[in-house]
């Protein structure tokens, strides 16, 4: 059994190691290097605590280590990078389950060791935790139920909201915003009697007191989701995140574990920096994307003049073939269509005949922060040719070709020439400047927000009409 | 449509509108081609090369003419060839609409389209058609070519057995295309190149080709660059300082190429015959502007004289026939370009769009009416807009001033949140005991970490970071690691089912995030 200062050491490490890790993000190459660090952390963490002063239980939490792993190892190995939204989000909810449970523990804890006190009796058999408890004074002890509340509280949210993202996401629940009668107002209702239960709970209410707070955020958590459309979900996924960091520093507080409270800050950081970013990139503020909805319209939309002008594969393979750069914007679309391979196929091919072939991603692109990065690394683009939006946009004005494939409001010109777009002032990717803009599209329906896109009516645009997978297999053949 | 290139018939022209290459790349535009029978052969292209490329070869240029709905040419149209105008033809060939007043009302009365490639308006969208460029790109390059002939020396400076040779010193002036042209070859060639210009904002250029810009220091900088890309006429105190720059050069330099033009006037004289007297004999002048009156008081256009103290001058006026190679292959693509704009549908039928910028800058005559001048082109020419579009930049004050105040809201905003931080964790200190601030410490601070760390995370990693933040979010695995062993059985449950979940989170986070970058490869 190790002493409680080695147990510490190893958290100061790991904690160390977590940073370090995190901070390696800031490139490819690096990054490689910075999951070990997060790896090695994670197992001085766990080890040293497992081994630390008056854990016991091994019989029963080992087996449940071992199978956890195992079904790690087979989610992991399994998962399409396509899926990687959906399991995102549902690790997401095991992490907010965990917390649920790990502060209801918390409290049956805290009454046992306050019985025993009370009887007397020392005989009971404590957990490590328990024993931390015992030592507690009562001011300590009125602030474990404040914790235990928010902890409870954030990761019933977090569980119910992650399924429900998980469901939109996997496509098991419509991806509409979708509420019950009474809207936001179920939600501060909730959120009311909530802070009702825990301010009972705190003057002494039972157990009772918290399991139904538990269920008020999980509706909380449920509704709240279920509000926000499909194409919001990257910044519901970031929210989500940050609000599992959180909940796992609010159950750090409970335990007085600085290593939980460090890990949990900065995930909850780091989710609260995404969202932000995903927010920015929209043009909208969080409160906003939350609450659903595009912002009122000043006044009607501009009228769109011209028509959509429809082109085959072999226009554009002409096109193509005498083009000397090309610039490709993928979206939400392309990862529908599982079109990346065809598109890593094309731009091999225009690339070994001597073109410029770059591609563009917007921050929102796809249903997860990074999310058509990973899409187009996973079909072997290498990574230098992909570009960030503030990267690449002053250079479209250059550019023979774009390919806009299966995105929409993120090219919408209407965000920067129409102020009274639903959009207008959201940073898009200037495509319509390029010679050519190329739009590889399902048919002619609006985006997710529905507003009608007016490149689609611009004099340089042509639009590639049908699966975006099959559009891009037609026109390989036809380049040289 | 049928587009006709006829041979050229004007003295000493070598060059001919449609090469083999360019013709196939006009069929895929729909349209069909013919030539007539030896039109090509000057200029290294005979009938078989391009009946191979499926050109019809035609004899004489009445047949030619009377077939072909598109004339294509090089020259302007000769009498002759007036005559075979009829109303529904497209003519495409320099034509100098300015110079030539007489020829444009008779072309005009005709009925036919006149497009002057001469004309092409200098914006970026027409780059690929602007012949005046190739052909002056051409000049500028044999014009150094021809230099080297007439000149006794190497250009490059050696040091042999036999002797130190130095290098030839070269000015340049004038750095449009030809004698940025030129200032390349001669560079290239090891010349020691100097060059001079009356617009300041292609000094960079100059550099960057490897000459030396000679600067002028002239107190109201003047800034010689006209409309369109084009050099403006400068005023007399200007000019004085110039010519005073030149006479410091003229004893010092071997070969001088000019191309001072200014468009719409006669070329402007700066090299004067007291400079050609002043430089060593064997040296050679070369000046590209003969045709139009010659920048050397000296030059007679199309001949070479050697004048009294040895110094050669060269006015020919016929460069890009003298390449006529590759002056009809960059010519035939410029025109190839031209077609592929009055195409576009590219279903063989010719549209005049008289809105387009480009196609409405270099058509003349249309349907009977002359159209020339044309109206200021939409787009600015990109020589004129550069220097120009420049913000006004703030004046030192103006700059500390807005610095200043940014500064000031700044630190309003930090004071204002530190104080309401501040406030907030004094309230918390008050009811919260020790232990609990000590925990908070840490936690603030590594919020801070936290947001500092995040912030450099590049974008195309976000989603391996969510997968990771996910992975180490598990941490919450110790809390239950720390319960299980409770004598409670209910705990010992909620806190083994907690173990199990938040085990496949750090299992499942870190190996697919190692899964995913993995995949992040460099080209």
């Amino acid at each position: 059994m190790l002493s409680q200062g080695l147990v510490s050491a190893a958290a100061v490490a790991a904690s160390v190691l977590f940073i370090l890790s995190l901070g390696g993000l800031s490139n490819q190459e690096k990054a490689k290097r910075a999951v070990w660090y997060g790896i090695v952390g994670m197992a001085l963490a766990v080890i040293f605590t497992m081994l630390g002063p008056n854990v016991g239980g091994y019989g029963w939490m080992i087996p449940m280590m071992v199978i956890g792993a195992g079904i790690g190892v087979y989610l992991a190995k399994k998962v399409d990078m396509t899926e990687m939204p959906q399991l995102v989000a549902a690790l997401h909810s095991f992490v907010g389950l965990a917390a649920v449970f790990i502060g209801f523990n918390a409290d049956l804890e805290r009454r046992r060791v306050m019985a025993a006190q009370l009887a007397g009796d020392a005989g009971e058999r404590f957990s490590a935790f328990a024993a931390l408890v015992a030592e507690k004074t009562p001011a300590e002890l009125t602030f474990l139920q404040v914790e235990v509340v928010l902890g409870v509280f954030i990761g019933a949210v977090t569980f119910t909201g992650s399924v429900v993202a998980f469901g939109k996401l996997a496509g098991k629940v419509d991806g509409k915003p979708r509420q019950l009668p009474g809207g936001h107002l179920l939600n501060a209702a909730a959120a009311i009697v909530s802070l009702l239960l825990a301010i009972a709970y705190l003057n002494g209410a039972g157990f009772w007191a918290l399991l139904l707070l538990a269920l008020l955020a999980f509706f909380v958590g449920y509704h709240l989701i279920m509000g926000i459309g499909g194409a919001d979900m990257p910044v519901v996924v970031s929210m989500l995140n940050s609000y599992s960091g959180w909940a796992a520093a609010a159950i750090g507080f409970t335990l007085s574990n600085d290593l939980l409270i460090v890990t949990g800050a900065l995930v909850g950081s780091s989710g609260a920096i995404l969202s932000y970013i995903m927010c920015k990139a929209m043009n909208r503020n969080f409160v906003n994307v939350i609450l659903g909805g595009f912002g009122g319209s000043k006044g009607p939309a501009a009228e769109i003049e011209g028509e959509q002008v429809a082109i085959d594969t072999g226009g554009v393979a002409s096109t193509l073939n005498e083009a000397d750069s090309v610039i490709i914007v993928p979206g939400y679309g392309m990862a529908v269509a599982q079109a990346q391979n065809a598109v890593s196929e094309l731009t091999r091919k225009l690339r070994a005949a001597g073109k410029t072939v770059r591609f563009g991603i917007h921050p929102v692109a796809g249903r997860l922060p990074g999310h058509m990065n990973v899409l187009l690394a996973e079909a072997k683009v290498p990574y230098d040719i992909v570009l960030e939006m503030d990267e690449i946009n002053d250079d479209f004005a250059e550019t023979d070709a774009v390919i806009v494939i299966g995105s929409n409001d993120i090219v919408n010109p209407a965000a920067e020439e129409d102020p009274n777009s639903p959009i207008a002032g959201m940073p898009v990717l200037k495509v319509w400047e390029a010679k050519h803009v190329f739009v590889c599209k399902r048919g002619q329906g609006t985006g997710y927000s529905g507003i009608e896109n007016p490149l689609f009516f611009k004099e340089n645009t042509r639009m590639l009409y049908g699966d975006a997978k099959s559009s891009i297999d037609a026109l390989l053949p036809m380049i040289d | 449509m049928k587009i006709g290139a006829p041979k050229e018939r004007a003295q000493g022209e070598a060059r001919v509108a449609l090469t083999p290459e360019s013709a196939q790349h006009i069929h895929k535009l729909g349209h069909e081609c013919i030539i007539e029978s030896g039109a090509g052969q000057a200029a290294g292209f005979d009938d078989d090369a391009y009946r191979d490329a499926g050109v019809e070869v035609v004899d004489g240029a009445d047949a030619l003419w009377t077939t072909a709905e598109v004339v294509i040419k090089v020259r302007e149209p000769s009498e002759a060839e007036v005559g075979y105008l009829r109303e529904g033809l497209t003519l495409i060939a320099f034509f100098w609409p300015a110079q030539n007043e007489a020829l444009l009302e008779r072309c005009r009365a005709t009925g036919a389209t006149v497009i002057a490639m001469d004309m092409v308006p200098r914006i970026s969208r027409a780059q690929k058609m602007d012949a005046l460029s190739s052909t002056a790109n051409i000049a500028g390059y044999r014009a150094v070519i021809e230099a080297g002939n007439q000149f006794g020396r190497f250009f490059a400076g050696q040091v042999t057995a036999a002797g130190k040779v130095p290098p030839a010193k070269v000015l340049v002036v004038g750095a449009g295309v030809a004698g940025l042209a030129a200032i390349g070859t001669a560079t290239s060639l090891g010349a020691v190149v100097r060059a001079f210009d009356v617009r300041p904002e292609v000094a960079e250029q100059i550099e960057s080709m490897g000459a030396e810009f000679l600067f002028l220091d002239f107190e109201d900088s003047q800034d010689g660059s006209g409309t369109g890309g084009y050099a403006a006429p400068s005023s007399p105190e200007f000019r004085e300082k110039q010519l005073a720059l030149f006479r410091e050069q003229a004893p010092e330099v071997d070969i001088v190429i000019t191309t001072a033009l200014i468009p719409g006037k006669p070329a402007p004289k700066l090299w004067l015959e007291d400079m050609v007297q002043a430089m060593k004999p064997g040296s050679v002048i070369v000046d590209l502007a003969a045709e139009k009156g010659g920048n050397c008081d000296l030059t007679v256009p199309d001949e070479r004289i050697v004048t009294d103290n040895g110094v050669v001058v060269v006015g020919y006026t016929d460069f890009p026939s003298r390449m006529a190679t590759q002056a009809s292959l960059l010519y035939a693509t410029n025109i190839r370009h031209m077609l592929t704009d009055l195409t576009p549908e590219k279903d063989g039928v010719i549209v005049h769009d008289m809105e387009d910028d480009v196609i409405r800058g270099v058509i003349v005559t249309h349907h009977g009416e002359i159209t020339f001048p044309p109206p200021p082109p939409k787009v600015k020419a990109i020589g004129q807009s550069a220097p120009k579009e420049k913000p006004k930049e703030p004046t030192a004050e103006e700059k500390k001033a807005a610095e200043h105040a940014a500064f000031l809201a700044q630190t309003k905003r930090q004071v204002g949140m530190l104080a309401v931080g501040g406030a907030v964790m004094g309230l918390l200190g008050l009811v919260a005991p020790t232990s609990f601030m000590q925990h908070f410490i840490v936690f603030v601070l590594a919020c801070f970490v936290g947001f500092q760390v995040i912030w450099n995370v590049s974008h195309s990693l976000h989603t391996p970071l969510m997968a990771v933040t996910n992975a180490i979010s598990g941490i919450i695995v110790l809390g239950a690691v720390l319960q299980v062993g409770s004598g409670s059985w209910l705990v010992g449950l909620l806190a083994g089912i907690s173990v199990l979940i938040a085990t496949i989170n750090i299992v499942g986070g870190f190996l697919v995030t190692r899964r995913m970058l993995a995949m992040f490869q460099k080209s």
